[in-house]
């Protein structure tokens, strides 16, 4: 089942197209990666999951049907550039911001005390946006983007202007909600966190998307065939695999990169260098999110 | 309740609850009343200091000229200007220095008047009046004619004209022109006020929701028309809020002030206006029928259709401020556009200023229904009486302009919103019209 399924999507600027034919689906209760550099197309493309613009053609569907501007009310937003009004009050603007979401005063007020104190800032309540520190006004935005309790949450560059502290307070915030059964969708060019949030990914590139799956599939699609075998002795190349690198560690055992030659299985291959020496350990080289990045996008 | 709403009470509320609104409205009324009575007021306060004039006069002919009364008295000496002035140094003994150097039949600017201190104009013109009415008493009693001065006398009149209209109905009715005058050109600074000062504001505040960026959290909850609307729709009923409290809290102190200090306070109040408009000879019976026919100005009519031009006006140039707030970074940017949107505004007050004297020219006529200077001139020509064909035109194409303007605006406001860090041009915010 598909929360989101976004279909041939083309969105023309004058002068560029800023989405040429794009689809992806995202699975229900699913953490999903938007990814790209840069100038990509991945704001445009949020922008127009939230209705905020309309695409040129293709269709957008959402819990199985044809998405409508209505269907935003399921939808937490935190956009990549954002604020909060400064001269408004923390509480008050809250209040503002959940019944823009169809939120009534009380069940605003409700959901709100119960984050406030979740995160121990009921103090904040009475303060202005302006009197508060960055990092405090990113949080109160969090607690705006997901009072609603939508269905779906979509992050674009959700950590930037974090500190690590409350990158990492987020990071189980999201995933909490995860567990309560939200569909998130993050966008970004921050690999290490597609690498431990993501399920599946989409990666966009000059408009297009240019590689799409899950997370393993792709890194094993994207593999290599190399491993790192740590052994006693130096080894040989010999039919099965060729050593592209070796080197002694202080330890004396010798640290060695090899790549299957041939169509083999793992143990086969296990096999043939336990005949050179003993094994004392063994690993796939998965390539990371970053190089299948960068190699996808040059 | 839906989302507009949501949005107007959010702009009515934290507008109305700033400090500047609040005493803005306070405190307006207070200087408008005492506008109004501070004149009458201070005529009654007589500068009883005497003050001293030392005169040289090198004719000798004008010793029975100045009279000494209870405020200016008058001394001649024979002593010279710089033994004067040497003198004055140590200690001043006079308010001010005539010299009279030549006989001012034959040269009328040959008296000059030398003061220390800034003096009231006052002084020159009693000095003028006594010289002039004694010269031409000489010059009457030159050409020797018997009761000559009587003669002059029993010639003078002093007409005033009493304006009756016919009103439609064929009943008599009082009018002043001076009246209409005053509360056409009243009413249109204030919709020129308003216009001005409320359009400002709806643009501030899209400019300051766009360098906030809580724009874009916003529209992914509302439609961009929505909150372009929800912006002006709020800011209009605070500028009808003050609007209303001023007429209130005005009318208010007026009462009050009327039934402490009885109503000779106002009606002296009234006259003193007259006097600032030009209408000099006015007495208390006339200020009290002033008074008559100021409160017999059918007021509720020239209200109402104040509220419809100012709301007409207001939602027509507020929108091309929303779109210019939308378009650029940051207020400093926002002034090259604002140009030529005020130039119709500023116009429109010349215009004003010329059809409160041609009420009834066709030039007036126009201003009064192309949509860009009828808020403000229509409001002169109202206490004129107006053809109500003519404001129904009026009213309705002003209508018709702020919805396409609005429609227009919209357009360039839901592009120019998310777009950052591009120079904006005319020809880019017209290529945003083609595209959207």
């Amino acid at each position: 089942m598909y929360l989101l399924e976004v279909e041939d999507v083309v969105k023309q600027y004058s002068g560029h197209r800023a989405l040429d034919g794009v689809s992806l689906k995202v699975p229900e209760n699913s953490v999903y990666g938007l990814l790209g550099p840069n100038g990509a197309g991945k704001t445009t493309l949020i922008r127009i999951i939230n209705c905020i613009t309309a695409p040129d053609s293709g269709t957008l569907r959402f819990n199985g049907k044809k998405m409508t501007s209505s269907d935003v009310q399921f939808i937490g937003y935190l956009p990549e550039e954002r604020g909060l009004y400064k001269k408004m009050k923390v509480g008050e603007q809250a209040i503002y911001l959940a019944r823009l979401k169809g939120l009534s005063k009380q069940d605003a007020l409700k959901e709100l005390k119960y984050w406030f104190s979740k995160f121990e800032i009921e103090a904040w309540w009475d303060k202005k946006i302006e009197e508060l520190s960055k990092g405090m006004a990113q949080k109160i935005q969090f607690i705006t983007t997901i009072l609603h309790r939508p269905k779906l949450l979509i992050f674009d560059e959700p950590f930037s202007g974090f500190d690590p502290v409350n990158a990492e307070l987020l990071k189980r915030e999201i995933w909490e909600l995860k567990q309560n059964g939200a569909t998130i969708i993050f966008s970004t060019h921050n690999m290490a966190s597609v690498e431990e949030l993501c399920e599946n990914i989409s990666l966009v590139n000059r408009s297009k998307i240019v590689l799409q799956g899950s997370v393993a599939e792709i890194r094993a699609a994207h593999t290599t065939r190399s491993f790192l075998v740590k052994t006693k002795e130096s080894l040989g190349t010999c039919e099965l695999f060729s050593i592209q690198e070796s080197k002694e560690t202080r330890s004396g055992r010798i640290e060695s990169k090899i790549q299957k030659t041939s169509d083999c299985t793992n143990n086969e291959l296990l096999k043939a260098i336990s005949k050179q020496s003993e094994i004392l350990s063994f690993e796939e080289l998965l390539p990371s999110m970053n190089d299948i990045f960068i190699k996808a996008v040059q | 309740m839906n989302k507009i709403g949501i949005i107007i009470q959010r702009e009515y509320s934290t507008r109305v609850m700033k400090k500047s609104f609040i005493v803005m409205t306070f405190l307006t009324p207070i200087f408008f009343i005492l506008l109004i009575l501070l004149p009458g007021w201070l005529a009654t306060l007589e500068d009883d200091s005497q003050k001293h004039i030392v005169v040289i006069d090198r004719t000798g002919l004008y010793q029975n000229a100045l009279k000494n009364n209870e405020i200016y008295n008058f001394e001649f000496t024979r002593k010279s200007i710089d033994e004067l002035r040497n003198a004055a140094k140590e200690k001043s003994e006079f308010t001010a220095l005539l010299l009279i150097s030549e006989n001012l039949a034959e040269n009328p600017k040959a008296a000059t008047l030398y003061y220390e201190k800034q003096i009231g104009m006052e002084l020159s013109t009693y000095i003028a009046g006594q010289l002039n009415k004694y010269i031409e008493e000489q010059n009457l009693g030159a050409l020797n004619i018997p009761n000559i001065k009587q003669l002059i006398d029993s010639s003078k009149s002093d007409v005033s004209i009493t304006g009756i209209k016919w009103s439609a109905e064929g009943e008599e009715k009082a009018a002043s022109a001076e009246l209409a005058f005053a509360i056409g050109m009243v009413l249109a600074m204030m919709i020129y006020m308003f216009i001005v000062m409320y359009g400002t504001q709806v643009m501030t505040g899209v400019v300051q929701e766009k360098t906030n960026r809580i724009v874009e959290v916003i529209i992914s909850s509302v439609r961009p028309f929505d909150l372009m609307m929800g912006k002006i729709i709020g800011i209009a009923l605070v500028g009808l809020t003050q609007f209303a409290m001023w007429l209130l809290l005005t009318g208010f102190g007026l009462t009050l002030v009327q039934g402490l200090f009885g109503a000779a306070t106002t009606n002296n109040a009234v006259s003193d206006i007259a006097l600032m408009q030009g209408m000099e000879n006015m007495n208390m019976a006339d200020a009290e029928h002033f008074m008559e026919l100021f409160l017999s100005f059918n007021w509720f009519q020239t209200i109402v259709l104040f509220i419809i031009f100012f709301l007409g006006g207001y939602l027509l140039y507020a929108s091309f401020f929303a779109a210019i707030g939308s378009a650029v970074d940051n207020e400093t940017d926002a002034n090259q556009f604002t140009f030529p949107i005020m130039l119709p505004i500023i116009l429109a007050i010349f215009a004003a200023i010329y059809a409160v004297r041609n009420p009834e020219s066709t030039a007036s006529f126009w201003f009064s229904i192309i949509p860009f200077t009828s808020p403000v001139v229509m409001m002169v020509r109202l206490p004129f009486d107006v053809p109500t064909w003519q404001i129904i035109m009026s009213i309705g194409i002003l209508i018709a302009s702020f919805i396409g303007s609005t429609w227009l605006a919209a357009k360039i406001y839901r592009t120019g919103i998310l777009m950052y860090g591009k120079k904006i041009t005319w020809k880019e915010l017209w290529k945003w019209l083609k595209n959207s």
